[in-house]
């Protein structure tokens, strides 16, 4: 009781803060009020996030669009940037930024998130907008992060005053998909604001969270022990995939998120801009040329029709037209449509086809030239990716279900093995019992319909039962809804979600063994921290000891595993199959000088840490040296190494 | 009779002395009674002066109006500034200006159906992000309809044989529009309003 009301004095509310590709959202809940009756279900409040939409223009929206206008000094009036808060803000952030960006998009900073889980560029380095002339002011994806959650703390103090943004209990949420360096930066950027009591919460989590709370109590019945949950979550510029187990503990149901996909840079906006080109083709054919604007213009358009043709199922085409951009609308008006046959072709051919369970994405191939750019997913096909996604966590649900529940899958054959070969080669894969969408995407009927489908016949070609859909409302709002309920749920009501790491990681060891020309020395893995490993647990120092040049940075290879759940801290792996373990992002550790001679050996131990946020760290622990209090000497890790 | 204008009475006289005290009367009455509105003007600041003439001048004709005239009330001026944020709200997205402003002579149907599509789409955007409609009567139009006594007469409008006594029965000719909520977007203190589409120049 007494601890309650000393957190109370300090939050007043949860918030969570969607921090999307494309927009950010923010979602409140009054903890004090909830607290005084556990009973009710606490309410959440999406909060209407004031921004410029056009020069001296503000509105209140539910959603800040993600994207940063570095202007011209000549190009806006003082007078037309204010802000209800600030009269003279330093960067222009939310709808006006798109709109301007519109027009001239080499001063527009968009999708500063998947820049930020880009291991290719330094992610400190200001270079966005990129391939934009040297004169427009460049920040880093980091800065941009900053700023879109700087907006919304000024935003937030300008409604509640007495409640500093800083103070309440923030929840953040991040793809699931997101590497240690990219947890780190998205903290890093929450702590820049000064967030105080941080947490940063899986994406796919989030929308579990919601669902809960919309569900009310009743969300017990619509699951049961041995249920495996696929959260299917496809936003604006990301996919991202999980699996949650439901398991019974002391009589209670839980939840376990039992695996996470990998990051594939494919949304909504691909969709957008697939239909775009569709009727770019179309008007081609008819010997009319566009120009860059209208292209833009035209998906634009095309995302209004596209939400229109998906969704009423009696209109058959949406016309789409394009006025000019000079004051003389009439005769210079573009005119086309589009049909739901072109919309259903391009979008559920296109991104939902129906394959096979052993339909993989193609294989990523990239030329020995690769431009400066973000690693869209070569493979637009959602569905593939979701085959290639279940087929590798094959076995996820053992450690928690039992091996038994594979075993059933196969229909009673004792021995998994058995089982595959019976079924005349077909690749096996988990077998999801219930499905959530999420994401703006899969508001369309039609596609969720798809996926549900394509889903549903590959558990009926491998004899098991149809997976149910968990109904869901306000796909776009949900994840920042499941966040703040996230905080309420942190007080000890409700139900948590276990996760931990969704990966083992390991730190590369070159082998020991006589130089030969033209080999590379073989590789071994250390593993540092274990699959599951939770919020606030560290691992104990290795055995195996490292030795850090003092004054010079050494560095790491970094590696990580979302297959192999078994694999404990300090175990050395000298061979593993292809594809199991993934190169991640080098590490970095730089001793200081400090009372040590430059080039001295000083050799370490590594150990893992999560901390409460929600990130990893790893450090190195001297051997034999100690500090003024006695402990060992410990040195941070980095994890997003500068060039 | 002689007048000597230059003698002088040696002594005071009955009749003298009476003229001379209803002089002094008559001076000390015109003092006392005509002090007030004349004497004010150049002795007293002028505010004062001002303000109370200007209360002589606006109380004077009220009294009178108010037993003679109809009531007059004071107009309310409509502020340009929000007619011209709607007015830019629909160039924006529906280019309503651009549109008005073009002379349709000349050009066919299909050329002017494909740019109202545009107008009406935006426009359409425009009414329904920042005003909410409701009709104010739910009867189907052309049905009859009753209205009870004292039903708002700004939101029903009686025409044609407008006669007798309420409850009024007739036939719902136009169901009427009701805003039942504005959410304009909030305007920056500097920003120049009349500049209701800027020009746009590439570079």
């Amino acid at each position: 009781m007494n601890d309650t009301t000393v957190n109370n004095s300090q939050a007043r509310y949860s918030v969570g803060i969607d921090l999307g590709t494309t927009h950010c959202v923010l979602s409140y809940l009054d903890l004090t009020k909830a607290l005084e009756d556990p009973t009710l279900e606490p309410e959440l409040t999406i909060m209407s996030i004031p921004q410029l939409t056009h020069a001296g223009v503000i509105e209140e929206k539910k959603q800040l669009p993600s994207f940063i206008y570095m202007a011209h000094e000549s190009e806006l009036n003082e007078a037309d940037i204010a802000l209800p808060w600030n009269a003279q803000p330093k960067s222009i952030v939310g709808s006006i930024a798109r709109e301007l960006g519109s027009k001239t998009a080499i001063r527009l900073v968009a999708s500063a998130k998947s820049w930020l889980c880009h291991s290719g560029v330094d992610r400190h380095s200001a270079f966005l907008p990129v391939a934009s002339p040297e004169e427009v002011s460049k920040i880093s994806p980091l800065t941009a992060t900053y700023e879109y959650l700087d907006h919304l703390r000024a935003a937030w103090e300008h409604q509640f005053p007495e409640f500093p943004l800083a103070e309440q209990d923030v929840t953040i949420t991040i793809p699931a998909s997101f590497d240690p360096a990219a947890r780190e930066l998205t903290a890093e950027a929450a702590q820049r604001v000064g967030f105080a009591n941080l947490t940063l919460l899986e994406e796919p989590q989030a929308a579990v969270y919601n669902w809960i709370h919309a569900s009310g109590e009743a969300w017990r019945e619509q699951v049961q022990v041995g249920d495996i949950i696929l959260v299917v979550d496809v936003g604006g510029g990301t996919t991202d995939l999980s699996l949650i187990a439901v398991i019974e503990e002391e009589g209670n149901l839980t939840l376990n998120r039992i695996a996470v996909g990998e990051h594939i840079l494919l949304g909504g906006d691909n969709m957008d801009l697939a239909l775009a080109y569709r009727v770019k083709a179309k008007l081609s054919a008819e010997g009319k040329e566009l120009q860059g604007w209208q292209i833009q213009a035209i998906s634009q358009a095309c995302r209004d029709a596209k939400e229109q043709l998906l969704l009423d199922n009696d209109i058959d085409s949406v016309p789409i037209s394009v006025p000019s951009r000079g004051s003389k609308l009439l005769g210079k008006t573009l005119r086309t449509e589009l049909t739901r046959n072109e919309v259903r072709e391009a979008l559920l051919e296109g991104f939902f086809p129906e394959v096979k369970i052993d339909d993989h994405p193609r294989a990523v191939r990239r030329g020995g030239l690769t431009q400066k750019g973000l690693p869209y997913a070569q493979d637009p096909a959602v569905s593939r990716h979701l085959a290639a996604f279940l087929s590798k966590q094959v076995t996820a649900a053992d450690d928690v279900l039992g091996s038994a529940s594979s075993a059933d899958n196969e229909q009673g054959f004792a021995d998994p093995l058995a089982g595959n070969f019976a079924q005349g080669g077909i690749a096996d894969f988990i077998k999801p019992s219930a499905i959530l969408f999420n994401g703006g995407v899969l508001k369309a009927p039609v596609v969720s319909e798809r996926i549900l489908t394509t889903i549903n016949q590959w558990l009926e070609d491998a004899g098991a039962d149809k997976a149910r859909l968990l109904a869901d409302a306000d796909l776009d709002l949900a994840v920042a809804s499941g966040a703040s309920y996230y905080g309420y749920v942190k007080q000890g009501q409700g139900v948590r979600i276990r996760g931990g790491l969704a990966s083992t990681y390991y730190v590369g060891i070159e082998s020991s063994m006589p130089a030969i020309p033209g080999m590379e020395p073989p590789l071994e893995a250390l593993c540092i921290a274990p699959f599951g490993m939770e919020e606030g647990s560290e691992t104990t120092p290795s055995q195996a000891e490292f030795g850090l040049v003092v004054g010079e940075p050494v560095r790491f290879r970094f590696f990580g595993s979302n297959t192999r759940r078994h694999d404990e801290a300090g175990l050395q792996l000298d061979h593993w199959q292809e594809g199991e373990l993934e190169e991640l992002p080098e590490l970095q550790a730089t001793l200081a000088v400090e009372g040590r001679r430059i080039g001295d050996v000083v050799p370490v131990r590594l150990m893992a840490k999560v901390t409460e946020v929600g990130t990893l760290k790893l450090e190195a622990i001297a051997v034999n040296s100690v500090d003024q209090n006695g402990a060992p000497e410990r040195w941070q890790i980095e994890l997003d190494v500068r060039d | 009779m002689n007048i000597d204008l230059s003698a002088f009475p040696t002594t005071l006289d009955t009749l003298h002395l009476g003229l001379g005290i209803s002089a002094a009367l008559f001076l000390v009455l015109f003092l006392t009674k005509k002090k007030a509105p004349d004497h004010q003007a150049p002795a007293e600041n002028e505010n004062a002066t001002g303000e109370e003439s200007l209360e002589q001048t606006v109380e004077q004709p009220a009294k009178e109006v108010i037993q003679e005239a109809p009531k007059t009330v004071v107009l309310k001026e409509a502020t340009p500034e929000a007619a011209l944020q709607l007015l830019t709200l629909l160039q924006q997205d529906a280019r309503f200006i651009d549109f008005i402003q073009e002379d349709l002579s000349g050009y066919s149907d299909a050329d002017i159906g494909a740019a109202a599509r545009v107008v009406h789409e935006g426009s359409k955007k425009t009414l329904d992000t920042y005003f909410t409609f409701e009709a104010i009567r739910s009867e189907e139009e052309e049905t009859s309809i009753s209205l009870p006594e004292g039903f708002n007469a700004s939101e029903v409008r009686l025409t044609g044989n407008v006669v007798g006594q309420a409850p009024f029965k007739g036939t719902l000719i136009h169901k009427g529009w009701k805003v039942s909520e504005v959410k304009l977007p909030k305007l920056s203190a500097g920003h120049d309003a009349s500049i209701v589409a800027p020009a746009e120049v590439e570079l």
